[in-house]
């Protein structure tokens, strides 16, 4: 959600200058102090500590007194850490599943949608319902659904002959947070394709209809280019987004069963917040948010070597 | 005569798919309102029978009530709401339509710190509202809520696109800077405000990972955080107790999202692409 509207606040920082706008002095800056202190208070003052406490061993034992520098102990520590490799590879899997499914289906819906339907407002609304909704609610309701013994959803399996184990699997919790992810994203996606199929090129479309082209090559050679955007915007919002939240991990798996859903969000909270290793929970936090930094970096640029392809 | 028959041939099949999408929260509503031995009948009881309306009044009254966590989130939800609104309209509107020295570079500033996760910044903070005395108590989730990066985005570049020559027209009148921005450009900026408002409402009221961090006495237990509560003797989830106060917690969002749901559509696909 934010990273689109930096990158448009980026592109045109400077342009804001011209006729009406006067060298205000110090009350521009009188404007902005508000927020300012409050932003350097809760946000620069923290972000600068994060990244000097990934320099240190400090824990909860050691006290304020107990901070020693460490060098890059903790970076070296991380790279032989089975345990942060093995939350790595699980992130990586629950992203790579995750995020194209809600953003595709997303899509579909999205297109099926965009049709005269009856009572088409209630639909939409319906399928971004979960997305307005808590954590915890949806949490706790999806766990007593997916109860292994008598859980609706497997009630309904059972026609098909299969009965995962859900949250109580460590085989099947991943691809438990998977099915709830899709469920409650799903929604989120076709309202922001919706947005965006309003400004589809409608005079390419009446075209194209003039030259008989079939529903297919509609879709490929004038909406999806017209599309690429938002799913950039989508994917990328989305890639932080999962590998960012460790609340629903926490409610319901606690990282299991063993460490069958520990993902690198999780990982970090629970070696900052249950073994108050807050140096080396630091420098797990900024190695994961350059990671996921590069990861964006990289899905733009595939965006733009796209573009300039076509 | 066609075209009345083709809205139904795409509309049966994506009601049918609504209503399974919508499983999840019939089957809230309906444990919600039966007794706990019927949660997990096999074949699953849709309508409940009986009807067990006690599980309302228990999550509603006594000591067992979510209502003191509930007003804990209207409390928390309200003064980020107002301190959002007031600290970020100001600082967007100084950076779409002031200029002073070092602001550009103080814009590249937030630029930077934009994209940073709530969640990296969480052991610090956890570290700082303990020796502030704030850890464990509702400013802990209000204060870094109320001045926000994300929402003086939002706020300049709603003003970024306002024609400067109503500035120019107020200033030749004899108005100052203030009365520019409160009497001029505040009143055209209401929708984004609203937008901006609507999405702090809900950010805060289903916020869970900041309380579950900072807040660990169950005596300021925010909504999210008061639903797990509910456990019987062996430390099960109680489902009755559980549904009854997830569908409570529901509720204000859902109001906000069916009365105001024009704009609340576009406050989401606003913050993004617009």
């Amino acid at each position: 959600m934010a990273t689109a509207t930096v990158v448009a606040a980026g592109t045109e920082a400077r342009t804001a200058k011209g006729p009406g706008i006067r060298p205000s002095g110090w009350i521009g800056f009188l404007f902005i102090a508000p927020n300012l202190l409050g932003v350097a208070a809760f946000t620069l003052i923290p972000l600068i500590s994060v990244v000097v406490l990934a320099f240190t061993d400090w824990n909860l034992v050691s006290g304020l007194g107990g901070i020693t520098f460490n060098g890059i102990d903790n970076f070296v520590a991380i790279a032989r850490d089975p345990g942060f490799w093995h939350a790595v590879g699980l992130t990586l899997v629950y992203v790579a599943v995750s995020v194209p499914l809600t953003v595709v289906l997303g899509l579909a819906l999205a297109i099926a949608l965009n049709r005269p339907l009856p009572g088409r407002a209630v639909l939409r609304a319906i399928f971004f319902l979960p997305y307005i909704v808590n954590v915890v609610a949806i949490g706790m309701t999806w766990l007593m659904l997916m109860n292994p013994k008598a859980g609706l959803v497997n009630q309904v399996l059972d026609a098909f002959g299969v009965q995962p184990g859900w949250f109580a699997s460590s085989h099947w919790a991943l691809p438990a947070l998977i099915v709830m992810a899709v469920w409650g994203g799903v929604g989120y996606c076709s309202l922001i394709y919706l947005s965006a199929l309003q400004d589809a090129p409608r005079q390419l479309y009446e075209a194209a209809d003039i030259d008989g082209a079939s529903a297919w090559a509609k879709f490929r050679v004038i909406t999806w280019p017209a599309l690429l955007p938002t799913t950039v915007f989508l994917l990328v919002t989305m890639i932080i987004g999962a590998s960012q939240g460790f609340g629903l991990i926490a409610l319901i798996t606690a990282g299991g069963p063993g460490d069958a859903t520990t993902t690198i969000s999780y990982y970090m909270y629970q070696t900052g917040f249950q073994f108050y290793r807050f140096g080396y929970a630091s420098a797990i936090g900024l190695v994961t948010f350059v990671g996921v930094l590069v990861l964006t970096l990289v899905t733009w640029r595939a965006q733009r070597g796209r573009a300039l392809n076509d | 005569m066609t075209k009345k028959y083709s809205k139904w041939i795409w509309g049966i099949p994506l009601w049918i798919l609504a209503i399974a999408f919508l499983a999840p929260f019939a089957w809230m509503i309906s444990t919600a309102l039966k007794p706990d031995v019927d949660a997990y009948k096999i074949p699953m009881q849709w309508i409940p029978d009986p009807f067990q309306w006690d599980n309302f009044s228990t999550v509603l009254s006594g000591a067992t009530s979510v209502l003191p966590a509930f007003g804990r989130s209207v409390f928390v939800a309200l003064l980020r709401v107002a301190g959002e609104l007031i600290t970020a309209t100001m600082a967007g509107y100084a950076f779409a339509r002031m200029s002073f020295k070092g602001r550009d570079k103080l814009f590249l500033l937030y630029l930077a710190t934009a994209i940073i996760p709530a969640q990296l910044l969480l052991v610090p903070r956890f570290i700082y509202f303990q020796k502030l005395g704030l850890y464990d108590t509702l400013w802990a989730l209000i204060l870094p809520g109320m001045f926000t990066v994300l929402g003086t985005f939002l706020m300049r570049q709603f003003f970024v696109s306002q024609p400067a020559e109503f500035a120019e027209a107020a200033r030749m009148d004899g108005a100052n800077e203030w009365q520019v921005f409160t009497r001029i450009y505040l009143p055209l900026a209401t929708p984004v405000m609203s937008a901006l408002g609507i999405l702090a409402f809900v950010w805060s009221w289903n916020d869970y990972e900041t309380p579950l961090v900072l807040i660990s006495n169950p005596d300021r237990y925010t909504l999210p955080l008061s639903l797990t509560n509910f456990v019987d003797e062996q430390g099960q989830i109680a489902p009755g107790l559980t549904m009854a106060a997830s569908v409570i917690s529901i509720v204000p969002v859902l109001v906000v999202f069916v009365v105001l749901q024009r704009r609340f559509i576009a406050a989401m696909t606003h913050t993004g692409i617009k």
